[in-house]
């Protein structure tokens, strides 16, 4: 066993994660694609990094085509959602595997969204699209076109693991994890460093919440920490226990998609809910409480 | 939007890129991204004499040079944008200004519209958020031209 394999077996959840060296015999033996094969798909914060060369037989999802609605502010129902799956010969029993860049914030959150919509076997392949491009692995710009099929219409259940701005009203008291920028955490900036054009009207926290921004999560070549080091991070440095009722929320809900992940799958968690309105929704509400 | 109309050179490629179905328009962006020239010498390595657009999501550094001549009319622009292999959308952006702007007079690029960029049609391929890295870019280009040929 490789020493990515035994940090994986460690996880609560192993099932959930791939290795690129997994991902690397799968494509070659032609696993990917076809009535019986895995999925593989790319999400990117850059809409357009696809189209510059992709893992071979990867297909396209884009969080904001693809999984946001077009004039809500919300999902895709499942109508959409059984469209987006079918056009690209994902059936209800298929494994999908998500990677993407930005340390995979993008592939958590579509692999969060495809949980809202519980498609069961839904995977992240650790380290995303920025380790298997430093392993020298192959990318190519040749687009697979999918055989499309069926995919039953689902409905989305939002309650277990997705908190609207009422739960987390009611939830005040309770652990709540704050994985933006410690700047942001502060109140010193009103949006996160680089992305002005995602501010606030005020700058804060949700009172209680707990400042571990989600990059601590991740080591340098984007790969999750083992176990042991996530575990020295939310369970003794922050007092989580994985029976604590938990939400999570950033500034759009994709940094906290990562640091949902890290609970949920990797350290087994059990109630821990994505607040994807989180700070552009929260820092905009009129009179909701803040902490500085 | 204004009527102000927009160059030649820039309207050729709003039309391309306006008549163009979705997964096109991302395929223009793509080539638009690939064909953005590098930055001469006298820039490599020295970012810190560009400017950085912090509306972009991925870093970009751009920097405007105005040739001397006696009117505006006359004073060439010429552009120079730096970004990263892995921001191909701000790249495809940038290209796009540099080919439909680089070498017209001042006068003609403080002539250019400020909602340009919403005039491609790229907002539904790409979704609005992404678009404003564009509009910064263009306004700080205009806004260098504008500081560059003050008197």
């Amino acid at each position: 066993m490789s020493a990515e394999d035994t940090k994986i077996s460690a996880y609560a959840h192993p099932e959930r994660l791939v290795t690129t060296e997994w991902l690397a015999e799968q494509v070659s033996a032609g696993g990917i694609g076809g009535p019986d094969g895995i999925v593989l798909l790319e999400s990117d914060e850059d809409v357009l990094l696809y189209e510059t060369g992709h893992i071979p037989g990867a297909l396209k999802i884009d969080w904001h085509v693809d999984l946001n609605d077009p004039v809500t502010r919300d999902y895709v129902d499942g109508a959409r959602f059984a469209e987006v799956m079918g056009q690209r010969g994902i059936s209800r029993d298929t494994t999908v595997v998500i990677y993407g860049d930005k340390s995979n914030w993008w592939a958590a959150y579509a692999l969060w969204v495809f949980s809202l919509f519980g498609h069961e076997d839904v995977r992240l392949l650790d380290g995303g699209r920025a380790k298997w491009v430093a392993e020298g692995r192959e990318l190519t710009r040749e687009v697979a076109s999918p055989t499309a099929v069926d995919y039953p219409v689902a409905e989305r259940d939002d309650a277990p693991i997705r908190a609207f701005k009422d739960d987390v009203l009611a939830h005040l008291g309770k652990p709540l994890v704050d994985v933006r920028s410690p700047g942001e955490y502060s109140g010193e900036l009103l949006h996160m460093p680089d992305y002005p054009q995602e501010g606030a009207m005020r700058g804060g926290h949700i009172p209680g919440a707990k400042s571990v921004p989600w990059a601590r999560a991740a080591d340098e070549d984007g790969s999750f920490k083992s176990r042991e080091d996530l575990e020295a991070i939310y369970l003794d440095e922050q007092g989580l226990t994985p029976s604590d009722d938990v939400v999570a929320y950033c500034r759009i809900g994709e940094r906290s998609s990562h640091t949902w992940f890290v609970l949920t799958h990797l350290l087994g968690f059990e109630a821990v809910r994505n607040y994807d309105g989180s700070w552009t929704e929260w820092g905009n509400a009129v009179r909701v409480p803040i902490e500085k | 939007m204004s009527d102000t109309p927009l160059p030649a050179s820039l309207a050729e490629i709003a039309e391309d890129f306006r008549s163009a179905s979705n997964d096109l328009k991302l395929q223009l962006l793509l080539e638009f991204s690939d064909e953005l020239p590098g930055l001469p010498e006298r820039y490599a390595g020295h970012l810190d004499q560009l400017e950085r657009v912090d509306e972009c999501q991925s870093p970009l550094f751009l920097t405007v040079e105005v040739a001397d001549g006696p009117s505006l009319e006359d004073r060439v622009v010429s552009l120079f944008f730096d970004a990263p292999a892995e921001a191909p959308t701000t790249r495809g952006f940038a290209g796009i200004l540099h080919e439909g702007l680089d070498g017209l007079s001042a006068a003609e690029v403080l002539g250019v519209p400020d909602d340009a960029p919403m005039r491609f049609g790229l907002a539904e391929a790409v979704s609005p958020l992404r678009m404003r890295g564009m509009v910064a870019m263009l306004g700080r280009i205009k806004r260098q031209v504008r500081a560059k040929t003050a008197v």
